[in-house]
């Protein structure tokens, strides 16, 4: 187990000169999320409930790319991943699967007081967590999840402990103990960004190939390896800041998307209906 | 503020059952007639509102936080993205939707421009319809750099106090739009597809939600400003006002605002690649291509359609595909005059990157498939098929024109 001294109570919305170590020993932690396994969620139209089809889950796979280039850093400078997630228990697995890939360890957020959170509310968490996790050098996230398909949360987690960040980030190279290089994707154009640390990075997709889980690892691993933090683990405490009730977002109501009203329906043999779609695209003259 | 609470005294197998089905996260178990909401509650209320009535309810709980007054706030503004004063699309098209949310509440339209050397830039776009554009325009501007473009842009809404901010989501959008918003403690949405303006001045922000085939209308009703990204593509550019009547009005960022712990070393221009966004018709195709090599059939249709070739998420994910021809809220949103979607079951997460195409044709074999209720022309068939017919026929009616 390697987790560092936890330190006495002092705001952590701002970073101590104390939160890093200076790049001496690279201290990385990598932000994981578990995310269902489909994306078949519908609203049953007798009841009115949402519905959502087999149980499964998985890990997030842009994050993935985020696992894969912390264990290349710490291979190649030195050093130690940690993982860190946030939801229920189940979440555990991807914290494992993590320290399973080459991670020291792992800390799940967890706590119903974070139900409901949304983007603001959820990076806040986040950020109090890692504070409980210093000293740290990096953090690296992946670009998005599959489920919420925001691309927000790294920025603003950034935002709350006051380190710089970067998004769409494709390659990290050249750490020395003042910083390291980020190669970063801006649509139109690539730039080559010198970061300090502490700074935390979202990492592209696709930008490596990550590794299989170690099947030796998982069976050396204990369960211990993963530790849960709760609310009354925070520096802020504060029920109020988390959650729904921390979050200035709020979800009027849901529903199903809008159909096509005028749709046409096109039947026959596959012969027929290729003869008959030709016939259409002639007549909207695309051919 | 809303919170779950039990209320166990009514919990009874039964109704303990139901409710377990009905949580559509898995949060609720109940146990020897013990009730328990796990950290996988999402506060979708389904419970309250589906289940058997009284066991969970939803408490307010006590609210002292002060209540914003939402008259402080007046204005829809618009991030103007550009590369050295050329104007990003994606910024006329905010502006247009900026200017249909402020007739309704009467509210100002306002962009904000970072830059160095911007000024007849920003005066360009006056005449769609702009009452104010604010520049910060200094040499150390020039380029993007995260924190002081954090900087100018917070400096911007704590003097102008804009009620509402739309922001491309574009790299530069999605970086710097949690940035500030984080900073303000306020709300952002990412990827509406669709805005709407309560006449309290509360903008209504619709998103795929979940991950799944749902929408989520979202406010927020007690932050200003209110902040939300929307893609490229996704509404219409403004339209030119005849007089323009609008000002660039100057704004200054003090010295130790402009810097940055972040230094820019070099940049480099990608090469211009055929981007699917831009392409008018585009023929996509989904996991019902059964193996890698069947691409070159759908390969050969865009080819005699001189379509682009486009994909859903899996076909990235397995490896078929790059991420550059990937449609939907992860990869590109497209606005063709053409999409024929192959073997697509069209998630909302894919249709949110294409339901804007002005003529949708979709052939798949399940005929329940998400992606019939948005084609305009639904084919219920098989593509392998129907796909090497219709290239036979466009072949031979080309022939036939020569």
């Amino acid at each position: 187990m390697l987790y560092h001294k936890e330190r006495e109570a002092e705001t952590r919305s701002r970073v101590s000169a104390d939160f890093f170590t200076g790049g001496k020993i690279l201290e990385i932690i990598v932000c994981v999320k578990q995310v269902p396994g489909t994306n078949k969620v519908e609203i049953d139209p007798v009841t009115g409930t949402l519905k959502r089809e087999g149980v499964e889950s998985k890990m997030n796979p842009y994050d993935l790319f985020a696992v894969e280039t912390a264990l290349r850093l710490t291979e190649k400078y030195g050093g130690h991943v940690h993982a860190l997630s946030m939801g229920p228990n189940q979440a555990k697995a991807v914290l494992l699967e993590t320290v399973y890939m080459g991670a020291e360890d792992g800390t799940l957020i967890s706590d119903r007081a974070f139900a409901g959170a949304d983007v603001l509310s959820t990076s806040r968490t986040i950020s109090q967590a890692i504070g409980k996790l210093a000293p740290c050098d990096l953090i690296l996230c992946g670009k998005q999840t599959t489920d919420g398909d925001t691309a927000q949360v790294g920025a603003e987690i950034a935002e709350w402990l006051g380190i710089p960040h970067a998004n769409n980030v494709t390659e990290i190279t050249d750490v020395t103990g003042d910083g390291f290089t980020a190669t970063v994707n801006l649509d139109a154009y690539v730039t080559a960004q010198h970061m300090p640390l502490p700074s935390l990075v979202c990492m592209d997709a696709d930008v490596n190939t990550p590794r299989l889980p170690s099947y030796k690892v998982k069976k050396e691993t204990k369960e211990d390896v993963i530790r849960t933090l709760t609310l009354a683990d925070f520096e802020d405490a504060d029920k109020s800041h988390y959650g729904l009730s921390g979050s200035p977002t709020q979800v009027e109501r849901i529903f199903e998307p809008e159909k096509n009203a005028e749709k046409e329906t096109i039947t026959g043999t596959g012969k027929e209906q290729a003869q008959k779609l030709y016939d259409l695209l002639k007549k909207r003259k695309f051919v | 503020m809303d919170v779950l609470k039990i209320h166990q005294e009514k919990v009874t197998k039964e109704t303990g059952e139901a409710l377990e089905k009905i949580c559509p996260f898995g949060a609720i178990t109940c146990q020897n007639g013990k009730l328990d909401i796990s950290a996988a509650c999402r506060m979708c209320r389904m419970c309250v509102k589906k289940g058997p009535a009284g066991i969970i309810t939803l408490e307010q709980a006590e609210d002292d936080k002060p209540k914003v007054n939402k008259d402080e706030w007046r204005g829809i503004a618009v991030f103007v993205e550009h590369r050295d004063g050329e104007i990003h699309n994606v910024t006329k098209e905010l502006i247009g939707k900026a200017r249909e949310l402020a007739a309704v509440t009467g509210h100002p339209v306002y962009a904000l421009m970072i830059g160095s050397g911007i000024e007849k830039s920003a005066e360009s776009l006056l005449k769609y319809g702009v009452d104010k554009v604010f520049i910060y325009d200094h040499p150390e501007l020039k380029e993007y750099l995260m924190e002081p473009y954090a900087n100018a842009f917070e400096d911007f809404i704590r003097r102008v106090k804009p009620s509402a901010i739309l922001v491309g989501a574009t790299n530069i959008g999605r970086s710097l739009a949690p940035r500030v918003a984080a900073r303000m403690r306020t709300g952002l949405t990412a990827d509406c597809t669709k805005l709407e303006m309560k006449p309290n001045t509360d903008l209504v922000q619709i998103r795929p939600a979940f991950g799944g085939n749902i929408m989520a209308q979202i406010i927020t009703t007690n932050n200003r400003p209110q902040f939300c990204t929307v893609r490229y593509k996704i509404f219409e550019a403004a339209k030119t006002v005849e007089e323009p009547a609008g000002e660039v009005v100057k704004m200054n960022l003090p010295e130790e605002k402009r810097k940055s712990r972040i230094r820019l070393l070099r940049t480099k221009e990608k090469p211009k690649e055929v981007d699917i966004s831009e392409a008018s018709v585009i023929v996509a195709v989904g996991r019902g291509l059964k193996s890698q090599a069947d691409i070159a059939l759908a390969k050969e249709l865009a080819d005699v359609l001189g379509a682009q070739l486009a994909c859903t998420r899996p076909m990235v994910e397995n490896g078929w595909f790059d991420p550059k021809k990937q449609i939907g809220l992860s990869g590109r949103t497209v606005n063709a005059k053409l999409i024929i979607t192959l073997g697509v079951s069209g998630s909302v997460q894919f249709a949110a990157g294409m339901r804007n195409s002005e003529c949708i044709v979709s052939v798949n074999s399940d005929p329940e498939a998400p992606i019939f209720d948005i084609a305009h022309y639904g084919i219920c068939g098989d593509l392998y098929e129907i796909v090497p017919e219709l290239i036979r026929h466009i072949k031979e009616g080309a022939a036939d024109v020569v």
